[in-house]
């Protein structure tokens, strides 16, 4: 099938295509470029048959294909990477030709070339933090009490156990969402910009334990070693709690300027 | 029935690299998951305003709701899981 449609991956001022010919794409077509107003736009031909604005619908439904084009998209963009920070598009941004794509690298360059200031010489990391221990083994009262047994006496220590323990988690609560606060805190201060994402669902995560940061810090090319030092440091302070980091990502949660990433 | 999860080590560093030398891939790609790579091609990345999607009329750039794809995607996790359903 003819390709008739264009997806575009990043953006970024010039690009040498020679380690990327062994990458594969979402189309499993070449990437390519398309050239304009001094910028270079990392793009793939593709069907719209499968790209297209109804295959996407459905396609997107379906989440073995949104893994693997999801994979397929952050692959040809850490590619570039490799070469200097690129400015990501969001995936799924397809133009119908060559044409399109040159106006809006036209329209959009001084955004462009703003972003790309921004993000150069610099990449993206991430940290999450899960509350792990909830504080429900810390009613030693209970041993102390000696009314394990149900019966007369028992239930006015029950219920001061009881509220005891609710005390205790209320604080605990209030206890760890300071400490995500502190962490993101230190961490901001390696980091040339940072946002925090919101957090993600056990659900996805797969982690029973409530996330309660999810952040990502744009580093120099240099900080990436301490930054992780950093993150084993909070974590040895902060048992409660379990950190993750991740990186360096290609600047994703950088390349624009409004709240959703946008250049708008 | 407690099921207390075993310990588990403070610090769970996923695909933690060191600084990028020269052209030496920093993440392994596969490795990444999914949830973080979501959050962030679907969450970041810049959309181009105008998102000549469909709103312009040559349909040629096609623009996805992050919200519904989210959705979904939790949706379809949660579908294998024999956990409580997504409350529908």
């Amino acid at each position: 099938m003819e390709p008739n449609g264009t997806w575009v991956y990043a953006i970024t001022e010039r690009v040498d295509l020679t380690p990327l010919a062994q990458i594969r794409g979402v189309g499993g077509r070449p990437v390519r470029t398309v050239a304009a107003a001094g910028l270079t736009a990392v793009a793939e031909d593709v069907d719209l048959a499968e790209f297209g604005e109804e295959a996407l619908r459905r396609n997107l439904e379906d989440l073995d294909w949104l893994e693997t084009t999801a994979r397929a998209h952050h692959r040809v963009i850490d590619a570039v990477a490799q070469q200097g920070p690129p400015v990501p598009m969001r995936l799924a941004t397809v133009y119908s030709g060559d044409a399109r794509i040159a106006a809006m690298l036209t329209q959009r360059e001084a955004d462009f070339r703003s972003a790309l200031r921004r993000i150069s010489g610099r990449m993206e990391w991430g940290v999450k933090a899960y509350a792990d221990r909830q504080p429900e083994a810390s009613d030693d009262s209970a041993v102390t009490a000696g009314a394990s047994r149900p019966g007369g006496g028992a239930g006015a220590a029950y219920l001061q156990r009881r509220r005891n323990q609710l005390t205790a988690q209320k604080n605990a609560r209030r206890d760890t969402l300071a400490s995500a606060e502190m962490i993101h805190a230190e961490l901001a201060r390696y980091a040339a910009e940072t946002r925090v994402h919101t957090p993600q669902a056990p659900q996805l995560t797969g982690i029973k334990a409530p996330m309660i940061l999810n952040a990502a810090y744009l580093l120099d090319g240099t900080r990436g070693e301490d930054f992780a030092a950093a993150v084993a440091a909070l974590a040895d302070q902060h048992p409660g709690l379990r950190l993750e980091l991740t990186g360096p990502w290609p600047p994703y949660s950088f390349a624009g300027t409004g709240e959703e990433g946008g250049l708008t | 029935m407690s099921s207390r999860h075993e310990e588990e080590p403070a610090l769970v560093p996923t695909a933690v690299t060191s600084p990028r030398q020269s052209h030496q891939p920093a993440i392994h790609t596969e490795r990444i998951a999914l949830v973080d790579l979501l959050d962030r091609v679907l969450a970041g990345g810049v959309v181009v305003s105008g998102e000549v999607t469909l709103a312009i009329a040559d349909v040629d750039m096609v623009r996805v709701s992050l919200r519904a794809l989210v959705t979904s995607a939790s949706a379809l996790i949660r579908a294998g899981d024999d956990e409580e359903g997504p409350g529908r």
